[in-house]
């Protein structure tokens, strides 16, 4: 007989966290084919749906790559006070709520906001944000500093002894190292924040709307919410699924690096670099861009903090609920397939990210609905949804680790005949805690955040800060709801902070 | 006695054949170039690797169906003997009770394992606070409390200096071959062979030979090894 490499753990674990992601990506996507009007075909609004989604995916997609390549080059061949800083700031807004992030821009680009007021006093009529260019802007908004994060990675990977050897040579760098990396580094990060912009709902919600502004998306919201249209709901989610799962499948082909991850803060020294103004003014814009409507939403949320409806600090302990929920069951399921391994376990980890949470949720809702009403199940659903949702960003920080202590310590363990969950509990754990810490404190801060399933299900008595912060905006309370996202956004930053914070701490090497 | 009966070893293209064994209690050095199959031979034995065909018993007992685990065997790796996570007295701890559920009777041993290495004292410090030499104590204490009747030695000791691995294959000679372990270890070095094995084999050409009187061979080399010493 053959003898595992490593200590084999229990197979249960694994086989339940995979059953339940398969039933959340493929059963729900069953109960939706299932349910759809094949009839009818796409009526005209399901094209214009399809043709805006990909447009504006399209749109966002270029802009943040053209804006990050001079910002990246900036920051890979300049050292200044703050760098590091503004670096780890360009992380943020993976964790910042979509609906702060749009509370943000309108505080500036809106009706009521500092642009228009500027223009209205030049005497010039006020611009409307909403529609393709309020999509695209807010996406870019989001998506840029990730694009930026993708792309100091590929400079920084560069080897210092090329710039050497090119300046002696004095032969262009721009041509011999900089494109070649670019032409590798440019299409993987184009194609991955596609399919962002593809799956991303909360921004077409708040920033598009009209028949001319709405993704796939957003018609299935309307579907369901608005005309009570299950088949048709269904039948756009089969056409999102269809859309994800190409360019998901596209995006992982050619992705490899990951943007979160740590080491961008050297500075390669290089003998090209003439001067300094046009990198320091683009770094400015970009800082400009980021930070001005955060800085906005404190001005405008500080004021009211305190004088908050009692129903927003109800949503908030809700949602703080349903992250922690959310997060502890995203990790539990990300160890027990890390454990595992495989190639099975690999395709179970990037299902999730084919599925966007409102075919997950439509499916759900078409799974309960005969039994329940929908909202009485609404929190527990967005737990196991965000939970899902989150696994693949989970597994990729967990997994690696996992199976670098496997290769590590498996044979020791084995000589020494540890058990199964001695293995798991006095070696693997204590391991794996930094990416542990790190992957539940993403997984807690994406659910805060999130607004897609919940919006679908929630009655009054089922908000969530994000889904109660979205009905301010809508009744125009702005304040209030700056209010509201300064506490959303507190509260996601915090729970990051904690977690990573515990796997850091005592992390003896 | 430890048996290799026609153990044949395959990793693709390699290939090793040993028909060899080792005499109760006594140190065998296996000695050969890098890549001859020293290290594939050791992972065979502890049963890390299957092999292609051929037998391995200890005494009586076909070692073959049975896990790393519960072979009469300890093992010292090249690296990673140790959990950097875990204190001294626990890395040392697993070799008694690897679920590190110790009793008092278990801790006492601990520390009369650290102490007989030289480490008295030492027990909580975790492996970052630990020289090298110091390192490669606890994982020999371990070795001593887990107290198997085989002991593999796959060059853990390599990466210190001349000094010291002297010290520690002095103690492993002192510990573990005084006390009748059967010992065989991995060598690049005829010095650390004659120091503490008095038989030695050559691993090379795809094939282990006999072990022989270690000064013996040596002193009138075969060819094989003739061409690796220079």
């Amino acid at each position: 007989m053959a003898h595992s490499a490593v200590p084999v753990t229990a197979r249960w674990p694994s086989a339940a966290a995979a059953a339940l992601v398969l039933v959340l990506t493929l059963g729900t996507l069953g109960a939706v084919a299932w349910r759809a009007e094949w009839g009818g075909g796409l009526a005209p609004a399901d094209w214009a749906a399809i043709r805006f989604t990909v447009i504006q995916s399209l749109l966002s997609a270029l802009l943040s790559v053209l804006f990050a390549i001079p910002v990246a080059r900036a920051l890979a061949r300049r050292r200044f006070r703050g760098r590091q800083l503004l670096i780890t700031l360009l992380g943020a807004p993976f964790l910042l709520p979509v609906i702060v992030a749009v509370l943000g821009l309108l505080a500036i680009f809106g009706r009521g906001g500092l642009l228009n007021d500027g223009l209205v006093w030049l005497g010039f009529e006020p611009i409307s944000i909403f529609g393709l260019h309020g999509v695209v802007l807010a996406h870019v908004f989001f998506n840029m500093p990730l694009a930026v994060r993708f792309i100091l990675q590929g400079w920084l990977s560069i080897p210092a002894e090329r710039f050497r050897l090119a300046a002696s040579l004095n032969a262009p760098v721009g041509r011999l190292l900089e494109w070649p990396m670019l032409r590798a580094v440019v299409p993987s990060t184009f194609l991955v924040i596609f399919l962002i912009c593809l799956t991303s709902f909360a921004v077409a919600l708040t920033m598009g709307g009209g028949p001319r502004a709405t993704t796939v998306e957003l018609a299935i919201y309307q579907a369901v919410r608005f005309d009570f249209d299950l088949g048709r709901a269904a039948l756009l989610a089969c056409i999102q699924f269809a859309l994800c799962v190409a360019a998901a499948a596209l995006a992982w082909q050619v992705t490899g690096t990951d943007p979160i991850g740590s080491g961008l803060d050297r500075v390669v020294q290089r003998w090209d670099r003439g001067r300094p103004i046009g990198d320091y003014a683009s770094i400015g814009l970009a800082a400009v861009f980021l930070l001005f409507p955060l800085v906005m939403i404190a001005l405008r949320g500080v004021p009211g903090f305190l004088d908050m409806p009692g129903s927003v600090w109800a949503a908030a302990l809700r949602s703080v609920t349903v992250a922690i929920g959310s997060a502890t069951l995203c990790i539990l399921m990300a160890v027990a397939l890390a454990l595992r391994g495989g190639a099975m376990v690999s395709v179970i980890g990037v299902m999730p990210l084919a599925a966007s949470g409102l075919v997950v949720g439509t499916g759900a809702f078409l799974l309960v609905f005969p039994f329940v009403r929908p909202a009485e199940v609404a929190l527990p659903v967005t737990m196991l949804v965000n939970a899902t949702l989150a696994l693949p960003f989970a597994l990729r920080s967990l997994a690696p680790a996992v199976a670098q202590v496997n290769q590590d310590y498996g044979r020791l363990a084995l000589s020494l005949s540890v058990d199964r969950w001695s293995w798991v509990a006095l070696v693997i754990l204590p391991r794996v805690r930094r990416p542990l810490g790190f992957a539940a404190g993403l997984a807690a801060a994406l659910s805060m955040g999130d607004l897609g399933v919940i919006a679908l299900f929630a009655g009054q008595a089922q908000e969530t800060l994000p889904l109660a912060m979205y009905r301010l905006m809508g009744a125009y309370r702005m304040d209030a709801a700056a209010s509201a996202a300064l506490l959303l956004v507190g509260l996601s930053f915090a729970l990051f902070w904690i977690c990573d914070r515990w796997g850091r701490a005592n992390a003896a090497v | 006695m430890l048996r290799c009966k026609a153990l044949v070893l395959q990793l693709g293209s390699f290939s090793l054949c040993a028909d060899v064994s080792f005499a109760q209690g006594q140190a065998t050095a296996l000695i050969g170039p890098s890549g001859a199959g020293k290290s594939t031979l050791l992972a065979a034995i502890a049963g890390f690797l299957m092999p292609a065909s051929g037998q391995l018993m200890w005494d009586d007992n076909d070692l073959m169906g049975t896990a790393p685990g519960t072979r009469p065997i300890s093992m010292l790796f090249q690296d990673n003997n140790l959990f950097p996570h875990l204190s001294a007295a626990q890395n040392v701890g697993l070799g008694l009770r690897p679920n590190l559920r110790l009793d008092r009777g278990d801790e006492a041993k601990v520390a009369a394992a650290l102490a007989d290495v030289g480490l008295d004292g030492f027990a909580d410090r975790r492996p970052a606070a630990l020289s090298g030499g110091q390192q490669s104590r606890v994982a020999l204490a371990r070795v001593l409390v887990a107290n198997r009747p085989i002991v593999l030695l796959d060059e853990p000791f390599e990466a210190l200096g001349p000094a010291l691995k002297d010290d520690m294959l002095d103690l492993v000679k002192s510990k573990l071959v005084a006390a009748g372990k059967t010992v065989i270890m991995v060598t690049h070095d005829p010095a650390n062979a004659r120091r503490i094995a008095d038989m030695a084999a050559v691993v090379a050409e795809g094939e282990v030979t006999a072990p022989v009187a270690t000064d013996a061979l040596f002193d009138k080399p075969p060819a094989a090894l003739k061409a690796y010493l220079g």
